[in-house]
């Protein structure tokens, strides 16, 4: 525990001396806050609340992009290679990366409900525990999926375009940035098989329908099912040198970590009925007719 | 050997179809600092790999403070220092904050204060590490080796690509080292370094280990000879320069004769008749006494630098 937290907290204070970072994890996310604020809510307030979903989403799905960069950087540059020297496990390089982000992440999250609050007089803010719940719980998983993708990729260049697509299919098959609503139906159906929809459809739960944790049980079970298993996959994939070589079957493991939201997503796809809730969502602001939580 | 530290018994690393290491076999004994020589590609990183449980052998077997490198990795981590070949940090981390990281993870830990003034870093302890010099950067890469007070201090080419200032003052370190009794394995292409830092030297070539012994032990392979090189206007045959008066024997090394000689006067002056005789004409001519580069010679037939 106590390798743990000291690599977590060396990782917090390099990663707050790297420009890059502000950029991507402050800036970025307050840019898209007044966009979305500003110019699709219009400064409204219920509008505003509809979208902190999408928003907070944003903000916590991008730590993926960062944490696998990080991890192969560390990798191509030989940093790692000397760590290894050292007692540590991979499962404390793994986890030391999710505990930082949480210190890194957040502190953006509280900004933009803060902001919310006192720039677009956002009152009704629904359940903030459960908010902070999905946040926490979004930080592990995506955090996860990045240490994933950097376990099965030798260089930047592939990263970042692994990177790029994936976070392409997150945002706009999602409702992250056109609400999943007003998609054609066929990519609402595909949309149902990724975790982000979960994630932004649980955060707007909360947000707009004063949803509890346990009420949201599907997204909450399927995003620690999936947070769980990367974590797992990537402490067996962990590599600390580029010139380690990967199992031969690494990829098939790598791909396997979605298994969870493709069983829910067929599930979903014949019973759920998350996509007639969003649709309650976008078309009832303010929300109170949504349908009762119905475990999901 | 009374009680080995480190022991390696036909080590074996193979990489795809190239086997690095073939068969090496050698001990170390406490306090003792020996040294891996060979050129760029002989096989010294990837047996110290093995040793410091970074690469898995192929075969054969090590023991390093009694314990295999494989199935006790992080009890032989605990008992180990070493530094690589290329050490990397993270470009913004301080060099304090660099000492401080690694002294977490071990359970035995030496005042990292003492070891930033002993290394000559106290006054960089605020400077990120990508603004050190690369011999700050060796110096805190030792630093950092002996961060749990180590039984075994593994050093990887410790001066290589340093300028000679710089790779004196790590000698001077290494010489404290050697005094205070630490035992160290140190992997060198420089002759130098070997003859001036290492009790017992292993001369590696091919992956194969082909000498070991003192740097004294090896030179005397030489039987004792000066070592005579020669350029010539013409190219001369290395059996009639054999046969000359005082030379015991005779090489052809990159164009050049070197002849080692028991009488070094005669010598000469035969060569210099031989070469009359001849109507050859001697460009240039360099007088050494032997070295572990001749023995590298001698069982090569290659100069250690190709």
């Amino acid at each position: 525990m106590r390798t743990i937290l000291t690599l977590a907290g060396i990782r917090i204070r390099i990663t707050l001396r790297n420009k890059a970072f502000l950029f991507f994890s402050l800036i970025m996310p307050m840019a898209i806050f007044f966009l979305y604020g500003s110019v699709f809510a219009k400064g409204k307030p219920e509008a505003v609340a509809y979208l902190m979903g999408p928003i907070l989403s944003f903000t916590v799905m991008g730590t993926f992009w960062g944490l696998s960069m990080q991890l192969v950087t560390w990798r191509e540059q030989g940093i790692l290679r000397r760590f290894r020297l050292a007692p540590i496990a991979p499962s404390s390089m793994i986890f030391s990366s999710i505990l930082a982000n949480y210190f890194l992440i957040l502190p953006t999250v509280i900004i933009e409900l803060f902001l919310a609050r006192f720039i677009y007089h956002v009152t009704a803010f629904g359940n903030l525990i459960t908010i902070f719940v999905l946040v926490i719980l979004g930080i592990t998983a995506f955090g996860a999926m990045g240490l994933v993708i950097a376990s099965v990729t030798n260089t930047m260049q592939e990263t970042q375009i692994i990177n790029q697509l994936l976070w392409f299919a997150l945002i706009f098959l999602s409702g992250a940035t056109v609400p999943l609503a007003a998609l054609p139906n066929a990519v609402q159906r595909i949309g149902l098989f990724l975790p982000a929809t979960y994630f932004v459809y649980g955060l707007q739960r909360a947000m707009l329908a004063n949803a509890h944790w346990y009420d949201l049980g599907t997204v909450v079970v399927s995003l620690v099912a999936w947070a769980a298993l990367a974590a797992f996959i990537s402490s067996q994939l962990f590599r600390w040198e580029p010139e380690a070589k990967l199992p031969r079957n690494a990829k098939l493991w790598a791909v396997a970590t979605i298994l969870p939201f493709v069983l829910l997503g067929i599930w979903e796809n014949h019973n759920g009925k998350l996509l007639s809730t969003a649709a309650y969502m976008m078309n009832g602001r303010p929300t109170e007719n949504a349908p009762p939580a119905d475990n999901r | 050997m009374a009680n080995p530290i480190l022991q390696v018994e036909n080590l074996v690393k193979r990489y795809g179809d190239v086997e690095a290491v073939r068969g090496v076999s050698f001990s170390v004994e406490e306090g003792e600092v020996f040294g891996l020589l060979g050129p760029n590609g002989a096989g010294k990183t990837s047996t110290i790999e093995v040793l410091e449980g970074l690469r898995v052998a192929d075969g054969g077997r090590a023991t390093v403070c009694g314990l295999d490198p494989q199935k006790n990795p992080n009890e032989l981590k605990n008992e180990i220092g070493a530094t690589l070949q290329a050490t990397s940090l993270p470009d913004k981390l301080r060099v304090g904050e660099a000492i401080h990281l690694f002294a977490g993870f071990y359970k035995r830990r030496r005042n990292t204060d003492e070891l930033l003034k002993r290394f000559g870093l106290e006054e960089k302890r605020h400077a990120f590490y990508n603004q050190l010099s690369g011999g700050q950067k060796q110096r805190l890469a030792l630093a950092m080796a002996l961060i749990n007070d180590p039984r075994v201090l593994f050093l990887d080419e410790p001066t290589a690509g340093l300028d000679p200032q710089v790779r004196r003052e790590i000698y001077g370190i290494i010489e404290e080292l050697k005094r205070e009794k630490k035992t160290i394995v140190l992997t060198t292409h420089y002759i130098e370094e070997a003859e001036k830092l290492c009790d017992r030297v292993a001369i590696i070539d091919h992956g194969k280990l082909i000498a070991s012994g003192t740097p004294r032990e090896l030179k005397q392979r030489s039987g004792d000879t000066t070592r005579v090189e020669v350029r010539l206007a013409q190219p001369a045959a290395k059996e009639s320069l054999k046969q000359l008066d005082g030379v015991t024997d005779a090489l052809e090394v990159d164009g050049s004769y070197v002849l080692h000689c028991q009488r070094t006067a005669p010598a000469i002056v035969a060569l210099v008749k031989h070469l009359e005789a001849q109507n050859n004409e001697l460009v240039s001519l360099e007088i050494a006494t032997p070295s572990l580069e001749d023995v590298f010679i001698e069982l090569t037939g290659r100069r250690l630098r190709d």
